[in-house]
């Protein structure tokens, strides 16, 4: 199975000690985490148990109070320079997928490569049209995002940030805002992806995807890692007593 | 493998956020100081309320005389009251007869009560009170005011005047302006093509024009249209074109609650079998007004603020008479003291109805009240 | 329902639907009864205004225009003197309201756009000042407002004998605020022509460099060498020509200045008042346009890896405008319709000058607020077909 894979040594994203609050609330709790190059983790946890904050706060959307967070050798801190630096290599993908309704899909695409990165234009939308024929979308380059379904929307939302080439993918529940019948059409898309040896972090409760995909499962609960161990060991023989609560209510679902 | 594998079997407590992220220091941190450009920016903002807030709270309230008969009653070189207290009842009641004033009072008592029943959410009898309000508390409201029956004597118009005549205007222009902008708003969503356009060109002429322009044409044109024996009081005038310019803002408002209810509602009751005006006043009307007030209480803002207009028609309206006040030769010079009051009610009358607004918005918007 | 009798099934005898039952009947004998009471209605109006008309001895018609006004106007944009004509008032309180608008429009825009981004400021004191400004000035009403600043500021000014000086060369008094006036001598054409050339220079700039960026990715702060160019290159022209500029210095005679620009009182009370009272409104269309792009639109474009800047720019400002112009235009429209307020302190405006002097020297009420009102009309129907034409050119295309 894929968590036999060898690993690159590198470490892509390393969080240590990462605490959080809003106002009072705690909602981080001495978060670690070590993300090696090529590696597939997938988060899950009940609603509201962090894990959203945990990826936003990989490329400073937002910003922990306590805590190292380092991604590829960069460290997270209130430099604008280094944060601008981590996020032209971190990718992210958003429930509500965050298209911008006012361009087309290829300006989408071409949007970043052209502003961040300062690629000529042409050169910029050769970069999108190959990141949408990937995601098998190319037929809707120069339509509006509000004139695509959910599914297609999504897949172009994974095309616009692979045209950055980024190192790392933060998924944030892909597919929760979506059909049943177009989750799969996205999930294949983060399948071939995983295939091609991008590192990725995905909160998701799509538990197949979890497991033919993932290299580490991580079960968070009220704001810190509760458990983490590869797919196999992690479905079939839960240690803790949440993650086994959390298990059965979602596979017997 | 097992490198892989981390089970934490107890839990770690809810710790109080780092010291220097919270409590008053934390939230000015965070608030007002978070980077060199903020500081720069609330330093420098603290500095210009300085100069203007100190002077004037020193002027307003500090240094200022409050009461007395004359202006020698002013004399520690702030602010001088005197002239607003000494007059208070006139820039309440204008020229009306002092001793009849209870009767503008209970008429005013007799609205607010009324409204607070309408307004507070727990009150049973909404109806009842409502068709009591639009019918009839006008008439009642008519005697009181004006006089002329029921052993009441007779007030003339010209004798109304500030705040009074300020919230007659506001009022009348308000209510009156409703049956007519529910009227012209069903007829521009109309089919009738002529009904239609007929509804359009109105609205839209009257929303397109100023309304000094409006009051100058009642007052000098509508004498004309009538015939030569009719005579309209300046007040009634003033009305009319009020009416005519308010129910076109008002169809506006009324076309945008119509537009908010669901499509799905229209055909429920052409399907359950009712006729047009029943789906409109047993389904449609209902759930619309009540989305519209808050229109209806903006637009009611805006109306209120532009009746100050009828002083350049010659109404002593709070406006008017406060500037009326100020050419006094007895008075000359107190200006300031005199916008500033006018404005102080005319602020605390929009800016309390603006908040209500913005409340009734945000509650409908939270879908608590709307179904 | 009732169609179903229009199509009678075999079985059934035929029916005749009465009359009052067809819905296209019923509309049709609503609409000829409508449009009967209208022109009943309007027909009444007209035979009473011609009876009163006549009682009255006023003639109808528009011949007044030619005849000679016969009062002078304190601010007039074109040559005017008391012998013009009442369609010549007509012009210059048109021209006044046009100014005062102008003007207007452009501080409360600023002033506007300034106030509504500091409501939305993450600093706390900043954030609540602008909208303490909000909600004093939009709840005071408009005409207040211009008193307060004619009568309570500028009527409080010193008389021209002890204006207040700045420099020597600038006057405040009760009467206006004069300032120099620039006479362009011989050769100023120049800074003209210069100033032409940088416009043309900063707009093919500016498609340059937006070309090369497409072509290589490279970027050049052309905007910032554009505003250069247009200050810096009159500037040279006007140097280089030996300066060809003479300032007619406002001095002061009897009990008044003579000489060099003013700005009236009445213009200026006006110009603040509207300015202030409109940017409040402003301010709000404002805030509620970047508030309406939702905060995903943000954080999707910072995890791209765009600055703040470049955020601000290419997608929040793109959909907040489509939020923000509907309304704004509607503001200028108020804006204009409000400058009639004008008449309350005596700037010569259209309303002041020609629907009051004119309407009361002449006594043609009908004929003027005719006119007046049509001026406004246009304006607004003007206006609403920019606003139809903005919005089909940028409604978003949704599914
Ligand atoms: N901006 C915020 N302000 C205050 N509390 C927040 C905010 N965002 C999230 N939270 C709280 O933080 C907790 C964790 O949120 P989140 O990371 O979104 O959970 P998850 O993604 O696991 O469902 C939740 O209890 C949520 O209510
Ligand atoms: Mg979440």
């Amino acid at each position: 199975m894929s968590n036999t894979r060898q690993l690159d040594d590198t470490i892509m994203v390393e969080m240590r000690g990462v605490n959080k609050w809003y106002g009072q609330f705690h909602v981080l709790k001495d978060v670690n985490l070590e993300v090696r190059k090529g590696e597939r983790i997938v988060i899950c946890g009940p609603s509201g148990s962090g894990k959203s904050t945990t990826i936003r706060c990989i490329n400073r959307l937002e910003e922990h109070q306590k805590g190292d967070i380092v991604v590829a050798d960069t460290v997270l801190n209130n430099d604008l320079k280094n944060i601008e630096t981590i996020r032209r290599e971190v990718g992210m993908v958003f429930q509500h997928f965050n298209l911008f309704p006012h361009l087309t899909v290829l300006e989408n695409c071409a949007l970043a490569p052209i502003w961040v990165r300062k690629t000529p234009r042409a050169e910029a939308e050769e970069i999108a049209m190959k990141y949408l024929r990937r995601v098998r979308i190319e037929e809707q380059a120069l339509k509006y995002p509000g004139q695509l379904s959910g599914g297609q929307q999504q897949r172009v939302a994974i095309a616009r940030s692979l045209c950055m080439n980024p190192q790392v993918m933060l998924f944030d529940e892909p597919t929760s805002a979506l059909d049943p019948e177009m989750i799969k059409e996205v999930l294949d898309v983060m399948i071939e992806l995983a295939e091609e040896g991008m590192t990725m972090l995905c909160v998701t409760h799509e538990m197949g995807f979890a497991k033919t995909v993932a290299d580490r499962v991580i079960f968070m609960d009220k704001g810190q890692i509760i458990e983490e161990n590869v797919p196999d060991a992690f479905f079939n023989n839960p240690q803790s007593e949440r993650t086994q609560a959390f298990l059965s209510q979602i596979l017997n679902h | 493998m097992s490198d892989l594998s981390k089970v934490r079997h107890e839990m770690l407590p809810d710790l109080p956020p780092p010291e220097n992220t919270t409590g008053p220091i934390g939230w000015m941190r965070r608030h007002l100081f978070s980077s060199v450009t903020n500081t720069v920016l609330t330093l420098f903002t603290l500095y210009i309320l300085y100069i203007l807030l100190v002077p004037t709270i020193d002027w307003a309230f500090l240094k200022a005389d409050w009461f007395g008969e004359t202006r020698d009653a002013c004399t520690s070189g702030g602010a001088c009251w005197v002239f607003v207290t000494t007059r208070f009842s006139q820039f309440l009641y204008g020229f009306y007869p002092e001793d009849l004033t209870w009767r503008i009072d209970l008429a005013f008592i007799l609205l607010a009560v009324q409204l607070a029943w309408l307004m507070i959410p727990k009150l049973p009898y909404k109806g009842i009170v409502s068709v009591l309000v639009l019918f009839v508390y006008p008439i009642v409201a008519f005697y009181l005011l004006y006089g002329g029956s029921f052993g009441l004597d007779v007030v003339e118009t010209h004798k109304w005047g500030g705040l009074s005549l300020t919230l007659v205007l506001a009022v009348i222009g308000i209510v009156a302006a409703l049956p007519f902008g529910v009227l012209l708003a069903l007829g521009r969503r109309s089919e009738m093509p002529i009904v239609k356009s007929f509804c359009v060109v109105y609205i839209e002429l009257w929303r397109g024009v100023p309304l000094i322009t409006v009051l100058f044409m009642a007052s000098v044109m509508l004498p004309l249209f009538v015939p030569a024996e009719v005579t309209f009081d300046k007040l009634l005038r003033a009305l009319i074109g009020i009416v005519m310019f308010q129910s076109a803002y008002m169809a506006e408002v009324v076309r945008g609650g119509l537009q908010a209810i669901p499509k799905g509602q229209y055909e429920a009751a052409q399907a359950l079998g009712l006729n047009y005006w029943k789906m409109m006043g047993l389904v449609v009307l209902p759930q619309a007004l009540k989305l519209m007030i808050p229109g209806i209480v903006n637009t009611f803002i805006a109306l209120f603020k532009d009746t100050s207009l009828v002083l350049i028609i010659g109404l002593f309206d709070l406006l008017a008479i406060v500037q009326a006040g100020l050419t006094d030769p007895k008075w000359l010079g107190y200006s300031v003291e005199g916008y500033a009051f006018v404005a102080f009610m005319f602020w605390i009358f929009c800016f309390g109805m603006s908040k209500y607004s913005q409340h009734l918005e945000r509650h409908f918007h939270t879908g608590h009240g709307s179904r | 329902m009732q169609d179903a009798d229009k199509t009678p099934s075999s079985s059934l005898p035929e029916q005749k639907t009465r009359f009052w039952h067809d819905p296209a009947k019923r509309a049709l004998v609503f609409q000829i009864l409508l449009v009967l009471v209208v022109l009943g209605f309007v027909g009444m109006i007209v035979q009473n205004t011609l009876n009163n008309l006549e009682s009255r001895g006023i003639t109808t018609g528009f011949d007044f225009l030619s005849q000679q006004a016969g009062f002078g106007i304190t601010q007039t944009l074109i040559e005017y003197t008391e012998s013009s004509s009442y369609g010549r008032t007509f012009v210059v309180g048109l021209l006044n309201t046009i100014l005062v608008s102008a003007l207007g429009v452009i501080v409360a825009t600023i002033l506007g756009f300034l106030i509504g981004v500091a409501r939305l400021s993450n600093n706390w004191l900043v954030a609540k000042v602008a909208s303490a400004y909000v909600e004093i000035f939009r709840n005071i009403p408009l005409l207040l407002q211009i008193f307060f600043w004619y009568f309570a500021v500028l009527q409080a000014l010193p008389s021209p004998r002890k204006s207040i000086e700045i420099w020597d060369t600038f006057y405040l008094n009760v009467r206006g605020f004069y300032m120099p006036q620039p006479l362009p001598q011989e050769g100023f054409d120049l800074v003209w022509i210069a100033l032409l050339i940088a416009v043309v220079a900063s707009y093919v700039l500016i498609r340059w460099n937006k070309k090369r960026q497409d072509a290589t990715g490279q970027r050049f702060p052309a905007y910032w060498v554009s505003l250069g160019m247009i200050l810096g290159l009159p500037l040279l022209a006007f140097l280089a020509s030996g300066s060809p500029l003479v300032w007619e210095q406002p001095v002061l005679k009897g009990f008044n200045f003579r000489g060099g620009m003013a700005i009236l009182p009445e213009l200026a009370a006006l110009w603040v008042a509207l300015s202030i009272y409109t940017a409040a409104f402003i301010a709000e269309i404002v805030r509620s346009g970047i508030e309406a792009v939702s905060k995903g639109q943000t954080e999707a474009a910072s995890a791209l890896g765009l600055s703040n800047g470049k955020v601000l720019r290419l997608v929040v400002i793109p959909q907040a405008v489509r939020v923000i112009i509907p309304p704004l235009t509607s503001q200028y429209l108020n804006l204009i319709k409000n400058s009639s307020l004008a008449t309350a302190i005596g700037y010569p405006d259209l309303v002041s000058v020609f629907a009051g002097t004119t309407l009361n020297q002449t006594g043609q009420a009908i004929e003027v607020i005719f006119m007046t009102m049509l001026v406004y009309l246009t304006l607004s129907l003007l206006v609403s077909a920019f606003m139809n034409w903005f919005n089909s050119k940028m409604a978003l295309v949704e599914r």
